[in-house]
């Protein structure tokens, strides 16, 4: 008991010590790892709504685009104060997630996927076509920001983005943590499993959905404001279908239902990409295509169950000596 | 109508475009009833019980528990009220334990679902109701396996012993005996005997030998009608209910 314990702890300490030693490691890369700070985030937000609650969705798209315009817009026009754009996102988010989550939410399997996907295609197709608004094809640019708290600076160097960043994961990690450990979360992972079990116990199954939906909704788009934020840039990318599908796949490989599978996943998923890319532009996607694979079909829980899996294959093979 | 009854039916209709599933079934319980719901397959009884628990929204007639009128309520909602039922086809968390499916309906039953802090405490009340409750059950040795590992016997345990934990004032058992192998039937006999006696029970039920043993009356429905009500001895009497029902699987 107590050495898992420790396991435990060490598995909490490490993926941040990894994240602060980065900051110092690699300073010229800082662009590189606040994208992955970003994604990880992102996937943990489709692990609350598609791993815990099982909301089948390709939909959260929409919500991590929606943040980013949100964010990029609010900078232009409004405010140049980063955490008063970032507010503006998850709330724009949230209410987003409310009233989609709302129409949506009473369906499940094929429908409910196709519904969401509707909802990033329509929002995609807006933003390509309002390009008085979000400069369509060419992105929105000319996105200046003061300086949060006045102090830390936006500059080409990296170093603010990538702690903000760094911060805003740890915030939402914490409430996640708390969410899915508590009743709120067992209900949820019991809706998962069964809802109609859930419905006989008393509980108000549809209103869960939207409300961890929502939640989902803010997180998702609170990364796309970092993305914003961290690029001073938005791109069509960040609605597309793709991007969806993109962290998807970083949260499968990483494993659902754990919140650390998206640290692990978008993590593998961006390094194999940059570094398979560098070799051949092609290579990545056939390699990331394996990984998953692989993952789908050896591991059940994710990379996240590497560990525990190679030690149940050395009892194994022990067993099979003494024999 | 009388507030002292613990559920009260009055005419209730429902109809399938021309299909009539439900009519004018009228339906008494009082506080610590036993009455068995029986009738050839296709008689409504599943709609009835879908009716009652707002699964299916009725065309006419009025359901009240304890006096409210339930129109309009979700299932959910009715569930919270007092009128929970078990279910022909186990309904369980099957990654969970047997304790823990029993914990979160407290966890539910107690409105702990929004404690965002402090929950630990709470949880640990749950549990150990839950351990009690099995314990009770006499199923205290199954609380640590996950559901899906369970024999079937057990499982239909737990789905009683989950319904009690939510300490309803009506309680609908559906077919608590369907799937359980002949050996492990006389623990689910128990299990029924030990209910407790102020709880309003409906049972839906085709073994016959549950019905005699458990009801004290009977209400025997055919085509969506109540054909005949009464004490066992009346019912396995009746010629009518020997024509549509017993007639066709004898005792």
């Amino acid at each position: 008991m107590r050495r898992a314990r420790v396991v435990a702890a060490i598995g909490h300490v490490l993926p941040w010590a990894i994240a602060v030693a980065y900051f110092f490691a690699a300073p010229a890369d800082l662009d590189f790892g606040t994208q992955v700070v970003i994604w990880v985030l992102f996937a943990m937000s489709l692990d609350l709504a598609l791993g815990y609650a099982g909301i089948l969705t390709l939909g959260q798209a929409a919500f991590f685009g929606l943040g980013a315009y949100t964010a990029g817009l609010f900078a232009i026009h409004l405010s140049p104060d980063p955490l008063l754009g970032h507010l503006a996102a998850v709330g724009v988010t949230a209410l987003f997630g409310t009233l989609t989550g709302a129409m949506i939410l009473h369906t499940t399997g094929v429908t409910l996927l196709m519904l969401t996907l509707a909802i990033v295609s329509v929002l995609s197709q807006y933003a390509n076509q309002a390009t008085d608004l979000t400069g369509g094809d060419n992105g929105l640019q000319g996105i200046r920001l003061d300086p949060i708290f006045g102090v830390f600076e936006f500059n080409i160097f990296g170093r603010t983005a990538y702690f903000y960043a760094l911060v805003v994961l740890f915030g939402w990690f914490v409430l996640a943590w708390r969410i899915v450990h508590s009743p709120f979360g067992r209900s949820l992972d019991g809706i998962r499993q069964n809802p109609h079990r859930m419905r006989a116990i008393g509980t108000p199954v549809w209103w869960r959905l939207l409300a961890i939906y929502t939640i989902s909704a803010a997180m998702a788009g609170s990364a796309g404001a970092v993305s914003a934020h961290a690029t001073r840039f938005v791109g069509l990318s960040v609605l597309d279908l793709l991007t969806s599908g993109t962290v998807t796949v970083a949260l499968i490989l990483g494993g659902t239902r754990r919140l650390y599978g998206g640290f692990i996943g978008a993590t593998i998923y961006l390094v194999v990409q940059d570094y398979s890319a560098k070799i051949s532009p092609f290579l990545w996607e056939f390699v990331v295509g394996g990984l998953l694979i692989a993952t789908v079909l050896l591991l059940q829980g994710g990379l996240l169950d590497l560990g525990p899996a190679v030690l149940r294959l050395r009892d194994r093979w022990q067993a099979g000596q003494r024999k | 109508m009388s507030t002292a009854q613990a559920l009260s039916v009055r005419g209730l209709a429902k109809r399938f475009g021309a299909l009539v599933v439900a009519q004018e079934i009228d339906l008494d319980l009082a506080p610590g009833a036993r009455v068995a719901l029986i009738g050839p397959n296709g008689a409504g009884k599943t709609t009835f019980v879908n009716l009652l628990t707002g699964f299916l929204e009725p065309d006419g007639g009025r359901i009240e528990l304890s006096g409210e009128s339930l129109q309009g309520l979700r299932p959910e909602q009715r569930v919270r009220r007092g009128l929970v039922r078990t279910h022909q086809i186990n309904q369980l968390l099957a990654d969970n334990t047997a304790r823990d499916n029993l914990a979160i309906a407290i966890a539910e039953r107690d409105r702990h679902a929004w404690r965002l802090f402090r929950f630990g405490r709470q949880w640990g009340r749950c549990r150990e109701e839950a351990q009690q409750r099995l314990e009770e059950m006499e199923t205290a040795a199954t609380a640590d396996r996950r559901v899906l590992e369970l024999p079937y016997g057990e499982q239909r345990l737990l789905e009683i012993a989950i319904a009690l934990s939510l300490r309803p004032r009506v309680l609908l058992l559906d077919e608590p005996a369907a799937g359980v192998p002949s050996h492990e039937t006389e623990v689910i006999h128990q299990a029924l005997d030990r209910l407790p006696a102020d709880i309003a029970i409906l049972i839906i039920e085709h073994h016959m030998g549950v019905v005699f043993r458990f009801a004290r009356e009977i209400v025997v429905l055919a085509q969506g009608r109540v054909l005949a009500r009464g004490s066992p001895a009346a019912i396995s009497a009746d010629p009518r209910v020997r024509a549509v029902y017993l007639g066709k699987s004898p005792v």
